[in-house]
């Protein structure tokens, strides 16, 4: 990774030169395998003097050789990196870096060979990942290629007589029999290619000498010694061989010489690679397609766990030294050469499918029809396997540039996407008397840091080597002694630590919670109160906690009322505090009470609470006073504060004024976005030092500052809800909804007193936080509560240059008390590999993610500067990254609007954005609305984020099996994503939208009578009714099938999505085409619209 | 009197000094986490008011005393203090807001802009010091 320029470079030569080199290779292998060792290995250790891999003929001989990376990975964590790009370099074959790649190439393809042979191999080849498709490759061509006789006399190889015949028949025949060879670029490729050809003599004496160096530490070893007695057999053996070699073909010598080699060969191709960036798909084969895939993963990158933390100069030989000893088992790695070679052409593969130029005027059908799923870094495969999970964490970027320049050049942001305490199904649990962290940076032990011996770690952060403590010697999984490696810690990038005392500033605090809900006339209007009050009833016993729990009640309207639950009250007892000035409490215990002990009390309260108030005429409300109260009733223990409000604070501290003038909703001008007071934020940060969380349940008809009340949830770590609208009888689906989400809200886990800090490799640096908290300090994010519905987004920059890194990894850890009064930490862990070329940015870019921190960013734009400014900001994000793209990586200027296959979408969910609520002009959007919408941009994890801003579209009256997914005996069918086009609509058809908290099911007009009777249950479409948010459960197959699916998409979110069926005359029918993103509207453009002004602005 | 105003000058340009040094290393406890964002930006609010209006007197001064050019100087600085000021949003705590010093590299900003004043203030207070000196000794400076 540390390379950038090599990729390209190679890509291209792979391109022109790639047969010869290839074909070479192979022919090398052959014969080094096929002879005995000794006669060959000398002359190929020559040629390869720079790469330790040309020891591998050895090991090959021996019968050893695994190429199956699996092996690998098992046996020596490090090393597997290499040993897969061996393994993978021939898969590569496309690409003419053979060359380069000397090493693994040989070892590649005797096994094929052998394979067809029949056999003798055929034990010491595990059939590992890639290595399948090595020997398919080859024997598809070899047969065509070859002659038939050429086979069996590869079996003989074995033996050692044959190595001299097979090669010519290969190297013959395979230059011409590879599809590359016709590639773009040739000329270019060959030149540099021919260079080290024709040096071959030269190379191998020098190689020779240098051996001799690079063998001591490979010597010890018991197979280190094969190879040392080799090169004195060698120079002997080697004329023969080379010159049969050399005399067979002459594109052979040149290639071995070539391969011998690394350096020059590289060196010339970073002096191609100026040329320009092989941006233009390979006219290659599909199958060479999948070959390059396989390829593009075996990433060069570091090896896993034990990684030597070589630089990249330092090389080969000290990853040989270290896997030398075990050699035996293994193939030794290439030396970094060849690893910068595969990764460069992992890159170049990857390419293929991630940058390739998609003119996006000519794709109509650009959404694709299952959901996008994160890219995957190009890591190796056992890294990848170990990286954190991308619903837990994301970066925009999976290739990170390795300079600021580099980054300000891709005009793409830079940052994470977290959502740490998402509900896992499977997380490790550590329960340890010392939590090893790094010494210095205080980076927590992940499976990313690299082993220098048995006792020592080096930190993946700040590169520190720290001790390894006794008590990680001992693997408690496997009960064995002297494997730190193996411990959970390190194979886990997601991990949960229970933590000692050391990480309490006070004993754990029980769960304490208070609801605080206005009894004003206008809330009693509403009759909110019933409904909380029966769900929290019923849910009661559900609240997380232990036997410590407390829970507490304040009701206001102007006055703030208490209530005593003391034990030994037939009933509760209502304390009434009108001194709203300066609030105090009226008695120091019992207003906050064990749950357990007073379970009968609290009922009691729950069920007379709603009637309590029927008869208030009191208009006023005391929010500010109530808050105040609750905070200081809340201060000594911490917990979690809910409050219902229904209207604008009128009264007493934090009273506010309406400011919004409906007239104005349409324009993005003079809006009130930001908090007209600071009470709210300076109670929220009060509140977050005492570690105490207030959720905000805003339900109201009338304009209520949410802006300005939003405050007090923001900074304190809480959550906002918000019920347009809400009455129990005229607004029935809004109480359903708060039923749902209020029941989610009460069961969910949570987390107390918790703190958060996100740690990155030194170079990088976090400037900007997104979210509900406060940041403490520079790092350090305060958050009194953390629920696992909320999500964060930070944005970094490149402080100092990543120069000789190959990976960085990030790293968060959030601390917090569990309900059970558990003191925890959870650690992410990911690890992303370095790039130095644009293309290689693009290639890397995660769309979704990159949409989700613009969206946060045109958040904060919006408040400090205008909305309108904010939507210019998006709509240019997408004009700079793509003109950038244009002018600095397409090397043809093509007509029409060109972006890297991996950014096609880019423009369409930037659309998304512009017509979502928070950004969206032109439409009567209440300014309450627009905030909220602000609010879930900022605190929703990114999944529901896009959904939001660009939901699904299925067509549900055609639902078969095909394709389905069974799961515990459903089946769930999985009905193709339509794009979001009335285009897409049919009268005949039913369709569901998929809008992350809604959904909606459109029937249209004609839709078939069968789908309305079987699984809508109504005899036809004039009867299905208005306010229809359920689907009968039917016993057909229609009905089956749609319930299981509408059913599985709930299933995947924590919250309760509600279902409005919704025809041609319904009121919510405008909501459902609002969300028709591709369409026109008065005042937005349309996708094609979107384009035509995006391709304007990048052309001129 | 000349020399009155200049001994003056000097005088409030010393405060304005210790105020740029208080709030740089306020700053820089900040940025090594010595104290937290909440009690910095209260500590350095109480001190913006004092700020505005220490040099908004001496600019004022030298507008009546008709020295252009020092006017001139100072002018750009005061003005920027007072727009500072007053387009603090309604909702934030202060020119320095806890909840978002540690964003939009906001921190890095106020440093600089401490670290200019304090530049231009002791520029500020040798050239009263030379225009106060020369003011005692040969009166006819001006």
């Amino acid at each position: 990774m540390a390379q950038p320029a090599r990729p390209a470079a190679s890509y291209r030569s792979q391109n022109g030169a790639g047969q010869q080199p290839y074909s070479n290779g192979p022919v090398q292998n052959q014969m080094m395998h096929s002879s005995d060792a000794q006669g060959y290995s000398p002359s190929v250790p020559g040629p390869y003097s720079h790469q330790t891999p040309s020891k591998v003929p050895p090991h090959p001989s021996s019968g050893q050789y695994n190429y199956s990376g699996s092996q690998n990975v098992s046996q020596f964590n490090s090393y597997q990196g290499p040993g897969q790009t061996l393994n993978r370099t021939p898969a590569a074959p496309l690409s003419g870096s053979p060359v380069q790649q000397t090493g693994p190439v040989p070892q590649v393809l005797p096994p094929a060979l052998q394979n067809s042979a029949a056999v003798s191999s055929a034990g010491g080849f595990p059939p590992g990942v890639s290595p399948p498709m090595h020997p398919n490759w080859q024997y598809s061509q070899a047969p065509v290629s070859h002659p038939a006789a050429a086979q069996p006399s590869h079996s003989a190889p074995v033996a050692g007589t044959g190595p001299a015949q097979p090669p010519p028949p290969l190297s013959g025949n395979p230059p011409g029999s590879y599809q590359y060879a016709a590639s773009p670029g040739g000329p270019s490729l060959q030149n540099s290619y021919m260079k080290p050809g024709s040096v071959p003599p030269p190379v191998t004496q020098p190689l020779t000498p240098l051996h001799p160096p690079s063998r001591p530490p490979l010597g010890p070893p018991p197979v280190g010694g094969p190879p040392l007695i080799r090169p004195s057999t060698v120079t002997a053996g080697a004329p023969s061989t080379q010159s049969l070699l050399h005399s067979a073909t002459n594109q052979e010598g040149d290639a071995t010489s070539a391969a011998g080699d690394g350096s020059v060969v590289q060196n010339s191709y970073d002096a191609i690679e100026g040329g320009g960036l092989m941006a233009t798909p390979h006219p290659s084969a599909p199958a060479n397609l999948k070959m390059n895939r396989n390829v593009g993963y075996s990433y060069p990158a570091l090896p896993p766990g034990y990684q030597n933390t070589s630089p990249p100069g330092a090389p080969g030989m000290q990853a040989s030294a270290l896997q030398y000893p075990d050699g035996s088992k293994h193939f030794h790695q290439p030396p970094l050469g060849t690893n910068h070679l595969n990764a460069s052409m992992g890159s170049l593969s990857l390419q293929q499918e991630g940058l390739r130029p998609v003119n996006l005027l000519q794709e109509r059908n650009i959404l694709p029809t299952t959901l996008l799923q994160a890219p995957v870094p190009n890591l190796h495969e056992d890294i990848q396997k170990l990286n954190c999970n991308p619903e837990l964490f994301r970066c925009t970027l999976t290739n990170i540039p390795q300079t600021q320049a580099l980054l300000n050049k891709a005009k793409l942001p830079l940052g994470l996407l977290l959502h740490p305490f998402k509900d896992l199904s499977q997380l490790p649990v550590v329960t340890s008397s010392t939590i090893v962290r790094c010494r210095s940076c205080r980076t927590y032990i992940n499976p990313f840091v690299s082993f220098l011996d048995q006792r020592r770690w080096k930190c993946n952060l700040c590169y520190r080597v720290n001790d390894v403590p006794e008590e990680f010697m001992y693997n408690p999984v496997t009960r064995v002694y002297g494997e730190p490696h193996k411990r959970p810690e390190v194979q886990n990038a997601t991990i949960e630590f229970m933590a000692p005392s050391e990480y309490m500033l006070r004993p754990p605090q029980p769960p304490v919670y208070l609801f605080v809900f206005d009894v004003s006339h206008n809330a009693i209007e509403t009759g909110y109160l019933n409904t909380v009050c029966k769900t929290l009833l019923d849910n009661l016993d559900l609240l997380p906690g232990n036997t410590r729990t407390k829970i507490g009640f304040i009701t206001f309207d102007s006055t703030i009322h208490f209530y005593s639950l003391q034990e030994g009250l037939s009933q509760p007892q209502m304390l009434i505090v009108s001194d709203i000035e300066d609030v105090f409490i009226p008695m120091p215990e019992n207003l906050l009470v064990n749950l357990n002990e007073n379970k009968e009390l609290i009922q009691d309260l729950l069920k007379s609470l709603p009637q309590m108030f029927t008869k208030s005429l009191e208009t006023q409300s005391a929010l500010g006073p109530a808050l105040q109260a609750a905070f200081k009733l809340m201060s000594p223990s911490g917990g979690r504060i809910s409050v219902f409000q229904t209207q604008l604070p009128s009264v007493g501290m934090g009273a506010l004024k309406s400011r919004e003038e409906p007239n104005q909703r349409a324009t993005a001008k003079d809006i009130h976005l930001t908090p007209s007071t600071d009470f709210y934020k300076k109670l929220a940060l009060d509140c977050s030092g005492q570690q105490v969380a207030v959720d905000l349940f805003l339900l109201s008809g009338q304009y209520s500052d949410l802006a300005s009340l939003g405050c007090i949830s923001r900074y304190s770590a809480g959550s906002v809800y918000y019920y347009q609208s809400y009455h129990h009888k005229h607004n029935p689906v809004q109480v359903e909804k708060l039923q749902k989400e209020l029941k989610r809200y009460l069961t969910r886990k949570i987390g107390f007193e918790a703190v958060m800090r996100i740690r990155c490799t030194k170079g990088l640096s976090i400037h900007t936080f997104h979210g509900n908290f406060f940041v403490r300090s520079t790092d350090l994010l305060s958050l009194p509560n953390v629920n696992p519905d909320a999500g964060y987004a930070v944005q970094m920059s490149v402080e100092e240059s990543l120069t000789d890194m190959q990976v960085v990894s990030f790293q968060s850890a959030l601390l917090y008390t569990s309900s059970k009064g558990e003191r925890r930490i959870r650690v992410h862990t990911m690890c992303l590999p370095v790039v130095t070329t644009l293309s290689d940015v693009y290639l890397g870019a995660d769309v979704q993610a990159i949409t989700g921190l613009l969206a946060n960013m045109a958040v904060d734009r919006s408040v400090s500067a205008t909305l309108s400014d904010a939507r210019d900001a998006l709509v240019n994000a997408v004009i700079d990254s793509l003109s950038a793209y244009r002018s600095s990586v397409l090397s043809i200027q093509q007509p029409g609007l060109m972006a890297p296959s991996s950014l096609r979408l880019f423009p369409l969910y930037v659309l998304a954005l512009l017509k979502q609520k928070a950004f969206q002009t032109g439409t009567n959007a209440r300014l309450d609305e627009r905030i909220f919408s602000m609010c879930q941009v900022k605190n929703q994890p990114l999944v529901y984020l896009m959904l939001m801003t660009h939901p699904s579209l299925y067509r549900v009256d055609n639902l078969t099996d095909e394709g389905a997914l069974n799961i515990n005996d459903r089946t769930i069918p999985q009905p193709p994503i339509l794009q979001l086009s009335v285009e897409k609509l049919s009268r005949e058809g039913a369709y569901l939208m998929d809008a992350g908290s809604v959904m909606f099911l459109w029937i249209g007009k004609s839709c078939g009578q069968s789908f309305i009777s079987q699984v809508l249950g109504v005899p036809n479409y004039g009867s299905i009714p208005q306010n229809m948010t359920h689907l009968p459960e039917l016993e057909t197959a229609e009905s089956i099938r749609t319930v299981a699916f509408i059913s599985w998409l709930r299933e995947q979110r924590p919250f309760f999505p509600i279902l409005y069926v919704i025809k041609d005359d319904s009121p919510l029918k405008s909501s459902f085409l609002q969300n028709m993103i591709e369409d026109r509207t008065e005042s937005a453009l349309s996708y094609y619209e979107f384009l035509l002004h995006i391709q304007q602005q990048v052309n001129k | 009197m000349e020399s009155v105003v200049f001994i003056f000058s000097l005088i409030d340009c010393c405060a304005l000094i210790f105020l740029s040094v208080y709030f740089i290393i306020t700053l820089s406890d900040l940025e090594c986490d010595y104290i937290n964002a909440r009690s910095c930006c209260s500590k350095l609010n109480k001190w913006v008011v004092p700020e505005v209006i220490g040099h908004a007197v001496v600019t004022v001064l030298m507008l009546i005393s008709l020295h252009w050019f020092i006017f001139l100087l100072n002018l750009p600085i005061a003005t920027w203090n007072i727009y500072r000021f007053i387009m603090v949003p309604s909702g934030n705590m202060g020119v320095f807001d806890p909840t978002e010093i540690h964003n939009r590299g906001q921190l890095k900003s106020h440093m600089k802009e401490a670290m200019i004043k304090l530049g231009f203030h002791l520029l500020c207070f040798f050239m009263y010091l030379y225009s106060s000196t020369s003011a005692a000794f040969n009166k006819p400076v001006g």
